[in-house]
């Protein structure tokens, strides 16, 4: 036997013994777990700001780690760091090139990044001693799309991109510390753990990656969708995580079971899902979709309990403030909402 | 593409499958009891969940007042 057929056969017999792992650990379901438990009442949410100013398509919104503000970014070509409270903006940031797909506001709060079709990911200082805000740092080597990206500290960032790999940068010295590949499609989306000490991927292959940070290993690769993952997000406990797909569902899979535990879906949505975010407990999740809304789910139930209804376009981006007290939406239609 | 490319890559492969397939895991039956827990702990202090009072909700207008 050749090493070719060698390692053909040991590929499909590991492949086996995730397969049988997985099943093994399966002693029940989510669905199961939670009979017991009633569904959350019918949440409605009300519009309490919008935010007005970008004049083209919203792609991306970030909190910032502080209570109130936000930045978002539009192929206007500007990236906008807003107070959310007086809906004033606290920056209107011009950017070099206006095909920008993602946004990220540093834990710190004294950095933004975006990029997109540039290919790179540009940092920006928000508290330069002047006050003028200007580029920091590019971090060019993908050779595809921006299509998100997200701080770990004011040194330190993660990329992810259409050439389907993901890249841990060194913002000081702009270089890349680590390249994370394994995904066989464009990455479209990431989150950073909790703990900071991991982080998941959504790509164009239909699967969830979670990676180690410091080691650069893949430690899961999470399949069940059927079409793009395009969104992608921790559950707050940092065990599970949580998908939005082009097959118009959403999926939770928990790291530690190595499954998937449950799907949000529903004969009537038909869409595929843009964005997500889970409530500061995880008991609702809010994922946007290309029919212009928003979903609410039980996360535990798997059962609809709220719409937020009220962009005339696609909602492309969604994100709860760190004190889970509002949920921002943004949306093609080129405005933001906040909503509670 | 080259022989040494292709097993080069299968090598990869095998060595990715390694690693995924030897994570430990735990029961699903655990993990949901886990996500039940965190949901109940934190769930009531989950202003989206519960709900804001308006007095306590900065993102609602309040009427403007004024001082007499």
């Amino acid at each position: 036997m050749g090493e070719m057929e060698q390692l053909r056969k040991e590929a499909e017999s590991l492949k086996d013994q995730i397969i049988v792992a997985r099943k093994g650990f399966a002693d029940t379901t989510l669905q199961e777990a939670v009979a017991g438990t009633a569904v959350v009442s019918r949440v409605q949410l009300k519009t309490r700001k919008t935010l007005r100013g970008h004049l083209a398509k919203i792609y991306a919104m970030h909190w910032g780690a502080g209570l109130t503000q936000c930045v978002s970014a539009s192929q206007d070509g500007k990236l906008i760091v807003w107070d959310t409270l007086s809906t004033n903006k606290v920056n209107a940031i011009p950017l070099k090139s206006s095909w920008v797909m993602t946004c990220a506001y540093a834990p710190s709060g004294n950095l933004v990044a975006c990029g997109g079709l540039d290919n790179m990911c540009s940092i920006y200082n928000l508290k330069g001693k002047d006050g003028n805000v200007k580029v920091m740092r590019e971090l060019a080597s993908h050779t595809g799309y921006l299509s998100c990206c997200r701080f770990v500290s004011d040194s330190e960032i993660i990329t992810s991109s259409g050439d389907c790999t993901c890249i841990l940068w060194d913002i000081e010295t702009g270089t890349e510390k680590t390249i994370f590949a394994g995904h066989l499609g464009d990455c479209m989306s990431l989150g950073v753990a909790p703990d900071f000490k991991s982080f998941i991927s959504g790509a164009c292959d239909y699967t969830a990656k979670h990676w180690d940070i410091r080691d650069g290993n893949c430690t899961h690769t999470l399949s069940g969708h059927e079409s793009d993952v395009n969104a992608i997000g921790f559950f707050p406990n940092g065990n599970g995580i949580l998908t939005g797909s082009d097959d118009a569902t959403c999926k939770l899979y928990d790291l530690r079971s190595d499954q998937e535990l449950i799907t949000y879906q529903d004969a009537t949505i038909m869409c595929g899902v843009t964005s997500l975010a889970p409530s500061l407990s995880g008991r609702l999740l809010l994922a946007g979709y290309d029919d212009f809304n928003v979903n609410i789910w039980d996360a535990l139930k798997a059962e609809r309990v709220g719409v937020l209804a009220g962009h005339d376009n696609r909602v492309s981006c969604i994100g709860v403030s760190s004190d889970g007290m509002a949920c921002c939406t943004g949306s093609w239609d080129s405005f933001l909402k906040i909503w509670n | 593409m080259s022989g040494n490319n292709s097993i080069a890559h299968a090598r990869k492969l095998v060595e990715q499958l390694r690693i995924e397939a030897g994570i430990e895991r735990i029961k699903v039956s655990k993990a949901a009891a886990d996500l039940m827990q965190y949901c109940e702990l934190h769930g009531r202090s989950d202003p989206l969940l519960v709900g804001v009072p308006t007095s306590e909700n900065p993102f609602k207008d309040k009427k403007p007042c004024s001082i007499l």
